[in-house]
């Protein structure tokens, strides 16, 4: 690759080996072959303008923006300062009140049908919404708003995606997904929280292809969920070998023996955890022990409960 | 249930919830506060060779010289000069009511991006014990699921030095640039206080709680150190008069109800989701001030050193400690404190392994008919959980949560809640701009995604008046 790429990199305080790293790491997220990570480079470097995210939050815990915080591939500072401009999101911008709400306006102004509106969280819809209130909006008139002038909805986290805790029995405001309140087709990064490399290799997707990437049919890209948990579990030769966990804290859970017995939503969930892994590819919940909840599937929690037995 | 956890749950549960404290408050402090104090746009004019020399006076952080803060500056200028604020956008920037010159700015502007790194790398420890982080999954009824990760050298190894490097940057980094803040802000010493303090108490260094709590269970009404008590659960009670919830006036949270009404039919009484939380119907203040206060108090032998030094080093007595600063600087004093105490833990761990004890659950049998109750301090404060077991399922459960206590309304009395008690008073240059309001509210670290104040701008008398 020419230099130039490089000089501008280290302009932005990226590395070239921490750059690479990241892009190889992404590369192979995406499921695209090596060749493309130097047009994955490319992406990151290009372009005095930074494609602009207004990112807004309903009813939900902020989990899978602490996720995003957590994003170590590209660090989270190069997500916010290089990569992409971050116009709007309550919990870490600078502004607040009054000043915040002009940001939005403002935002919702200048990049008309360009930007890429990110949503965190389930609407309230009962009594016309009025159990979900950010300013003086009720978070169903934020969410039309906001929506219809985007170029592309992201739902992040099982709450924006399919309706989450909120919407889980017995759902007193009448809590829905993105999509069902507000009659959209978003793309879903699904799970409690998602892992950020997935939000990530949506972005680039779009960024690299110009177009959002290949779905199922819930809207969850196909890179991340199309195959199970339990096809790529690294202990899916325990469940074979009928090994399995019956105790928790026992020498077969010391041996990482397979946790089907134990509630294991593995087979029916869909999603790359076994192999991204979380927190810079540290781990995942059934690594650490504990049998996968299916935290990326619609309404888990109803559906998915009790979580430490075999339905 | 009368389970008793294994030590080895007790001590990575400790462990997991030792490193939450560590990566919170430093997010807090430094992406959550900072830029109430900070003025980042002021960081370009400043000198990047003075910076230097700045920083090599206040701290021993592992970054920095010239060349460094150089880089950060440059950074900022071709963040600035791309015409994408992002987020930096529309925020106080220029405000007169920041003081800090240029090079205090860009030293600090420099730490907020280094320790959003840093924050994110130190939750491998959550991974590597709680499977992922955010909502680690492992801390279960009767113990914890990471046995394997528990029993491997590799995972233990990986754990102590993320720990470390952590653990530097907080007394490297976070404790000194909490003072060099502070001591261009040490009006604030005086500003944004409350009168009543409550913990639970967190990290049960044996199977006796509340007495081997290192961080202490106590509540300490008017400022009172040396009246200092225990808590009791049953005194805790939550107040609906002012919140939009249909139900009696008030009750324990064992018989606590959430009815919500329309906030459009429920009159101008309520103006808050959240219910108002009460100690012998007193509101209180918790989270980190609380929590040292309480220690402090008790003469908690680290937070006793580590408040006296924040305190001698700022040149201010004990009364300072009751303001937006202490409060600010306990975060700090408590982190440094219960980071420290981590290594002891964990060889506490690695003792018991070597005697062969590792054991992490205690089974149990879940009973038709009960009621149980959990208190705990996490980072932002008092959390306690109600639960009344039927036919082995949840019939009711109530939480009692730190921004409950500390944002809930007034009850049926008129007492004020903790924040609204904090604002009272607070100097404001600019009314239209009132950064100084965020100052108080912001040390409260609130969590209020889920329950909000809603506050009319344009009638809002209180503001108004107190500018004056």
């Amino acid at each position: 690759m020419e230099n130039g790429l490089f000089d501008r990199l280290e302009q932005k305080g990226i590395s070239r080996r921490d750059f690479m790293k990241f892009c190889g790491y992404i590369t192979a997220t995406l499921g695209l072959s090596a060749a493309y990570v130097p047009r994955v480079a490319e992406v990151f470097a290009a372009g005095k303008q930074r494609p602009a995210v207004i990112w807004l939050h309903m009813a939900e815990c902020t989990g899978c923006s602490e996720a995003l915080l957590r994003s170590m591939y590209p660090w989270i500072d190069e997500l916010v300062l290089e990569i992409l401009a971050i116009e709007y999101h309550e919990t870490i911008m600078a502004a607040a009140g009054r000043q915040a709400e002009e940001q939005l306006e403002y935002a919702l102004n200048k990049y008309k049908g360009k930007f890429i509106c990110v949503v965190e969280g389930a609407i309230p819809t009962k009594d016309r919404g009025i159990y979900g209130r950010v300013g003086k909006h009720t978070m169903l008139e934020l969410g039309k708003k906001v929506t219809k002038e985007a170029l592309a909805t992201i739902t992040i986290g099982n709450c924006s995606s399919f309706g989450g805790v909120q919407a889980a029995k017995p759902n007193p405001t009448n809590a829905k997904s993105i999509d069902d309140a507000l009659g959209i087709k978003s793309v879903k990064i699904a799970g409690c929280p998602p892992n950020p490399v997935n939000f990530v290799g949506t972005v680039v997707n779009y960024l690299l292809l110009g177009k959002l990437p290949a779905t199922d049919s819930y809207g969850r890209p196909l890179f991340a969920y199309s195959k199970t948990v339990h096809d790529q579990c690294p202990r899916r030769s325990h469940y074979e070998a009928g090994e399995f966990v019956t105790q928790f804290g026992s020498e077969e859970a010391a041996k990482g023996w397979c946790l089907y017995e134990m509630g294991c939503k593995g087979p029916e969930t869909y999603n790359n955890c076994p192999i991204v892994k979380f927190n810079d590819g540290t781990s995942w919940p059934v690594e650490a022990g504990h049998p996968c909840i299916g935290c990326s599937e619609p309404n888990f929690w109803d559906q998915m409960a009790p979580f430490y037995e075999q339905k | 249930m009368g389970l008793t956890i294994p030590d080895n749950a007790r001590i990575l549960r400790n462990l997991l919830m030792g490193a939450q404290f560590q990566q919170d408050h430093l997010v807090h402090f430094y992406h959550l506060h900072a830029l109430d104090w900070v003025d980042v746009v002021s960081a370009l004019k400043a000198d990047p060779k003075a910076t230097a020399t700045l920083a090599d006076n206040v701290s021993d952080a592992p970054f920095g010289g010239v060349t460094y803060f150089k880089g950060v500056q440059n950074r900022l200028k071709t963040f600035v000069d791309s015409g994408q604020l992002g987020l930096l956008s529309n925020a106080y920037w220029g405000h007169p009511a920041y003081k800090m010159p240029p090079e205090a700015n860009l030293m600090a502007a420099a730490h907020y991006l280094e320790a959003l790194r840093m924050q994110a790398k130190s939750m491998r420890m959550h991974a590597i014990f709680g499977g992922k982080n955010p909502h680690l999954q492992t801390v279960i009824a009767g113990g914890i699921t990471c046995v394997k990760d528990m029993l491997s050298p590799d995972r233990l190894a990986e754990f102590l030095y993320t720990w470390k490097e952590m653990q530097d940057f907080i007394t490297k980094v976070y404790l000194p640039d909490v003072l060099a803040v502070a001591s261009f802000y040490k009006d604030w010493a005086a500003i944004g206080g409350t009168a009543n303090f409550h913990a639970w108490g967190e990290f049960p260094e044996t199977a006796n709680e509340p007495e081997s709590l290192y961080m202490p269970r106590g509540v300490i009404f008017k400022r009172n150190l040396a009246g200092v008590k225990m808590a009791e659960e049953s005194k805790v009670t939550e107040h609906i008069h002012h919140a939009w919830y249909k139900g009696s006036r008030f009750k324990h949270p064992y018989d606590g109800e959430t009815n919500p009404v329309n906030p459009k039919r429920a009159g101008k009484r309520p103006y808050s989701w959240f219910k108002a939380p009460r100690y012998e119907g007193e509101p209180c203040e918790v989270g980190p001030l609380a929590r040292c206060l309480v220690a402090y108090a008790k003469g908690h032998k680290d937070i006793k050193a580590n408040t006296d030094y924040v305190l001698g080093k700022l040149g201010v007595d004990t009364s300072a400690l009751f303001s937006t600063l202490g409060r600010t600087a306990a975060r700090c004093i408590e982190t440094v404190a219960i980071g420290a105490r981590m290594e002891s833990w964990f060889l506490e761990l690695i003792g018991n392994i070597k005697k062969g004890n590792t054991a992490t659950f205690t089974p149990y049998e879940m009973p038709d008919k009960a009621r149980g109750v959990g208190l705990n301090d996490v980072p932002r404060g008092s959390l306690g959980h109600w639960i009344n077991i039927e036919d082995k399922k949840i019939e009711n459960y109530q939480l009692v949560v730190p921004s409950t206590w500390n944002l809930g309304p007034r009850d049926e009395k008129g007492k004020l809640g903790p924040v609204e008690e904090a604002l009272i008073g607070t100097p404001i240059a600019d009314p239209k701009r009132p950064l100084e309001v965020l100052r108080t509210v912001h040390s409260f670290d609130p969590c209020v995604a889920c329950g909000v104040h809603v506050i009319d701008p344009d009638s809002n008398e209180v503001y108004k008046f107190k500018v004056r």
